[in-house]
């Protein structure tokens, strides 16, 4: 049997048993009605050993083409950034990897310090004034945002733009029955989205939602946008990519009162898609209706500075029904993979990173040839007219050791021969080169 | 051991015009952002070099605690130890450099991997179909909630299904989500022997009830005897039951909910799975539900064709949405799968160790510490320091303040909340009986220095970088990030 992990042995448990009483492990049971137990062996595959388990998922695991084995142009909400050796050596270390929730201040003063650098940091990104701790990802605290305007305003209606990442505006829609909120989405004008439109909808709307960059690629005229959900009354929540505000202007500088983004592209390996984690930054005046645990500074009785979950009576351990959300754990490990990725970058190096994307982003419109679908400029995506279904493209050009990118065509009718093409640091100007190869070769 | 000095923010450690990173320098078309979307001013993040940085988080590190550090018998949160295997399997390229828009075909074995999940949880659960997508236990009754939701909507009873029973005794969670998922609380009480009050429960359930909500052992760390008729007083009136699968590590191989009547189960795979709880996350809360249930489950699934190759099936009309993004927090599932790969049917083993450490405790202490309700318990138990409160001044928390002096990672305090001075205690199965008699060692003597020198345990802890710390004062100041002063960037 593999279970090494547990450390009784058969004279442990007879000395336990006696100390408790009864004369064998099925006596601690006798609580569960017979007509409940399960009297057969549950019906798993036999325990295996270590080099077993390792052996059977390095064979699954070695049936997926991941990033090392082709070069993929993959985007649409998650991406290819580099990890630096040292954020994977940090969330390593046992002490955060196995600690749980930081309740117990005085044995957790490592996690609570390091998430109240990374509300710091989140703040910082995004012109913010207040971040809660994560949220699960770049989805769920859009949804988030809606639930703190709604409550905010006392409105009903959610405003989310097209061009806002479809998966996003789903987990958004499945939310919104809950809370008893109407979503109405505003379809994009030549892949942005038009700020007379949405002034139009945001009109008694609770929140306005837009993503920077957009789920296109595309620049929004994202101070417009903020300026036409404020002349509605509604709160202008930004969705932003957290490696775009280098170069970006922060969402708090134009007028913005919530920012959340998915953290996935700081730090997080792609991982078929999690564990990542979603930031939400507000406000000051939002703060009591952020979901979510906040960190906060304080000082012991000698005086010395230290860091404590605050702000609790929002939270449902002290609120229950009442609280602002029912999220408890959160994503406190991937977002300290976010804030030490960050610290490595500096300033310097977002900006930097920022600019890279947009230059290679430039090279792929030069160099594919293809006509661009839409003008406005991009950020690290661009989305391509290839003339052809792109489904069957990217098939082809996988078959050349190239995946091309995102057939937007399935989010969105009408665009079936439409290519979202990702770059971000990690693909090389001779890769681009490549990619113009092969998607010559597909097209001709 | 801890470093004692205190560690300055890392943006007191900043100094202009270092950085830590290196990235490459392509000759690229120049591309700028339109003036009026450009950033005007640097963020201030952080600005230092990288051994400085490894340095910073290195004695962040020193001054937190994890189960590695030492026991951690954190009651409902069942920190066991995380096999290291699946942290090495997670950080596979196969799995940690998959791209989830991949094509299907070419993440046969992450899809394979999911699915073989998605099977075991059934089986565990004794129910028949399995999401993975909730990002965590909430996330998982929130789903369950809408579930309920969707489920009644298609019958035409939504309007009239407005409430969902909650025991007293439940996690805060449980009633936020009931909120949440637009639902009225009904609450129910607990009796004397720390069961479902039956005679308030046929009081409250009616033809207005959607749902009961429930964890099985119960926050007393009690199995509930009487589930069996629970089961039958909501299905009778046509309201289904849902399975909070927190305290799911007494149970695995024992006793399923499916069997006991829940028609909705969650679990936690950072609890029961033993996938590493990260300070508090990522975790995983998937959510297995009766056949009737099926349709109504996130999309897309992951089905399984007639080659026995594995697809994503987006066409679900009577699916509720989407909880999340992609399938789920893939890495947390490779990790519980490897985990449960390990133990396969001697589950039931791993739940047997976690009672009878429980149970040992338990037997080891309720001389000292009151037991509200004395029965066996499963895998964890509530003991109250009602009676140090009573003669020597000494609350729970100060209890739980001078373990840390005993290099004991405090059990859970204050909850559930019909125990006054409750402290919750919850070994897991992985502990050794060494490091449970030093637990009662500790337990002992900290009710004999309550008796001898109060002083020392309202002073606790004394071994730690900071004091006890001023929590009414955090709330008054929120200063929630940090200030800069005029420190310029670089």
């Amino acid at each position: 049997m593999g279970t090494g992990y547990l450390a009784l042995t058969e004279a442990d448990r007879e000395a336990m048993l006696k100390a408790i009483g009864v004369s064998s492990v099925e006596g601690l049971f006798a609580d569960i009605p017979e007509q409940v137990r399960l009297r057969r062996e549950l019906a798993l595959p036999a325990p295996a050993s270590e080099v077993e388990v390792e052996r059977e998922l390095t064979e699954l695991a070695g049936r997926n083409v991941h990033t090392g084995r082709e070069l993929s142009f993959l985007g649409a909400g998650v991406y290819d950034h580099y990890v630096p050796a040292i954020v994977d050596a940090v969330v390593s270390r046992p002490e955060f990897l196995t600690a749980y929730t930081p309740y117990q201040p005085e044995l957790s003063q490592g996690v609570l310090q390091a998430i109240f650098e990374y509300q710091t940091v989140i703040c910082e990104l995004t012109g913010m004034e207040v971040a809660n701790a994560s949220g699960y990802d770049g989805a769920t605290v859009a949804a988030d945002a809606c639930f703190m305007a709604a409550h905010a305003t006392g409105r009903r209606k959610i405003v989310v733009a097209e061009a806002v990442n479809p998966q996003v505006r789903r987990v958004v829609k499945t939310y919104a029955p809950g809370f008893g909120l109407e979503v109405v989405e505003v379809p994009h004008a030549g892949g942005v989205t038009d700020p007379g439109c949405f002034r139009a909808e945001a009109e008694g709307a609770a929140a306005a939602i837009f993503q920077q960059p957009n789920f296109f690629g595309c620049l929004e005229p994202a101070p417009d946008l903020a300026r036409a959900a404020s002349e509605a009354g509604a709160l202008a929540v930004a969705h932003v990519d957290p490696l775009s505000l280098g170069v970006l202007e922060a969402p708090g500088n134009y007028g913005c009162q919530i920012a959340v983004g998915e953290g996935q592209g700081a730090g997080n390996h792609l991982s078929f898609g999690g564990p990542h984690f979603g930031f939400l930054a507000a406000e000051k005046e939002l703060i009591r209706r952020m979901p979510g645990r906040i960190a906060g500074e304080t000082t012991d009785r000698r005086g010395r500075r230290g860091f404590v979950l605050t702000l609790q009576t929002r939270e449902q351990h002290i609120r229950r029904e009442k609280a602002t959300s029912n999220i408890t754990t959160n994503q406190s490990l991937c977002a300290l993979a976010g804030l030490v990725y960050l610290s490595w970058l500096g300033p310097k190096g977002l900006r930097e990173l920022g600019e890279t994307c947009m230059g290679l982003s430039e090279l792929v419109k030069r160099k594919l040839g293809l006509p661009p679908v839409f003008a406005a400029p991009s950020f690290k995506e661009l989305a391509v007219r290839l003339g052809r279904p792109a489904e069957e493209v990217v098939r082809e050009a996988k078959k050349r050791g190239v995946n091309p990118g995102y057939p937007l065509g399935r989010d969105y009718a009408g665009m079936e021969d439409v290519l979202l093409v990702a770059v971000t640091e990690k693909r090389s100007p001779a890769d681009i080169e490549r990619l113009a190869e092969v998607l010559g070769e597909v097209l001709a | 051991m801890s470093d004692w000095r205190e560690e300055p923010l890392i943006f007191e450690k900043s100094k202009a015009g270092r950085c830590a990173c290196s990235l490459p320098e392509y000759e690229l078309p120049e591309a700028k952002v339109p003036a009026e979307l450009a950033r005007a001013e640097a963020p201030c993040l952080p600005e230092l070099a990288e051994p400085d940085l490894a340095r910073h988080f290195s004695a962040l590190a020193d001054r937190n605690f994890g189960v590695d550090s030492g026991f951690y018998p954190l009651g409902s949160c069942t920190m066991k130890y995380n096999p290291r295997l699946n942290e090495r399997l997670a950080a596979l390229p196969g799995f940690a450099d998959l791209h989830p828009h991949q094509l299907p075909e070419d993440a046969q074995g992450a899809l394979e991997l999911c699915f073989l999940l998605q099977e075991a949880l059934a089986e565990i659960a004794g129910l028949d179909a399995v999401s993975l997508q909730p990002a965590a236990g909430s996330q998982g009754e929130l789903t369950g909630l809408m579930l309920v939701r969707a489920y009644f909507q298609d019958r035409g009873e939504l309007e009239t299904r407005r409430k969902v029973v909650v025991p007293d005794t439940a996690h805060g969670t449980n009633p936020a989500s009931v909120t949440m998922a637009g639902f009225e609380l009904q609450p129910v009480k607990t009796d004397a022997r720390g069961n479902l009050d039956l005679e308030d429960l046929r009081r409250v359930v009616g033809p207005d009830t959607a749902a009961l909500m429930l964890t099985n052992p119960s926050t007393l760390g009690l199995f509930e005897q009487g589930i069996v008729e629970v089961a039958r007083i909501f299905h009778e009136v046509g309201a289904l039951l849902y399975y909070d699968g927190a305290n799911l590590n007494a149970v695995c191989g024992i006793s399923r909910p499916g069997d006991m009547g829940f028609d909705i189960v969650h679990f936690n795979l950072h609890k029961t799975f033993s996938t590493p709880h990260g300070g508090g996350g990522p975790g995983a809360g998937p959510v297995a539900v009766r056949r009737a249930l099926e349709p109504f489950l996130p999309a897309p699934a992951i089905v399984r064709s007639e080659d026995g190759s594995f697809a994503l099936d987006d066409e679900r009309p009577k699916s509720i949405g989407r909880v999340r993004g992609f399938l789920g927090p893939f890495g947390v599932f490779v990790k519980a799968y490897a985990f449960i790969r390990v133990y396969g049917p001697a589950l039931r083993e791993m739940s047997e160790a976690a009672v009878l450490n429980a149970n040992y405790l338990l037997a080891r202490l309720k001389d000292v510490y009151e037991l509200r309700y004395d029965r066996v318990c499963m895998h964890e138990f509530v003991l109250s320091a009602c009676k140090l409160k009573r003669e020597n001044g000494i609350s729970a928390l100060d209890v739980a303040k001078r373990l840390m002096d005993y290099g004991i990672h405090p059990p859970t305090i204050y909850f559930p909340l019909v125990v006054p001075e409750a402290l919750m205690v919850e070994p897991t199965e992985t502990e050794s009986i060494e490091t449970l008699d030093a637990f009662v060692d500790a337990m002992r003597r900290i009710a004999a220095e309550a008796v001898e020198d109060p002083e020392l345990l309202r002073a606790a802890p004394h071994d730690r970088p900071v004091e006890r710390l001023d929590e009414v004062g955090a709330v008054k100041r929120a200063i929630v990030r940090y200030e800069f002063g005029e420190r310029e960037t670089g």
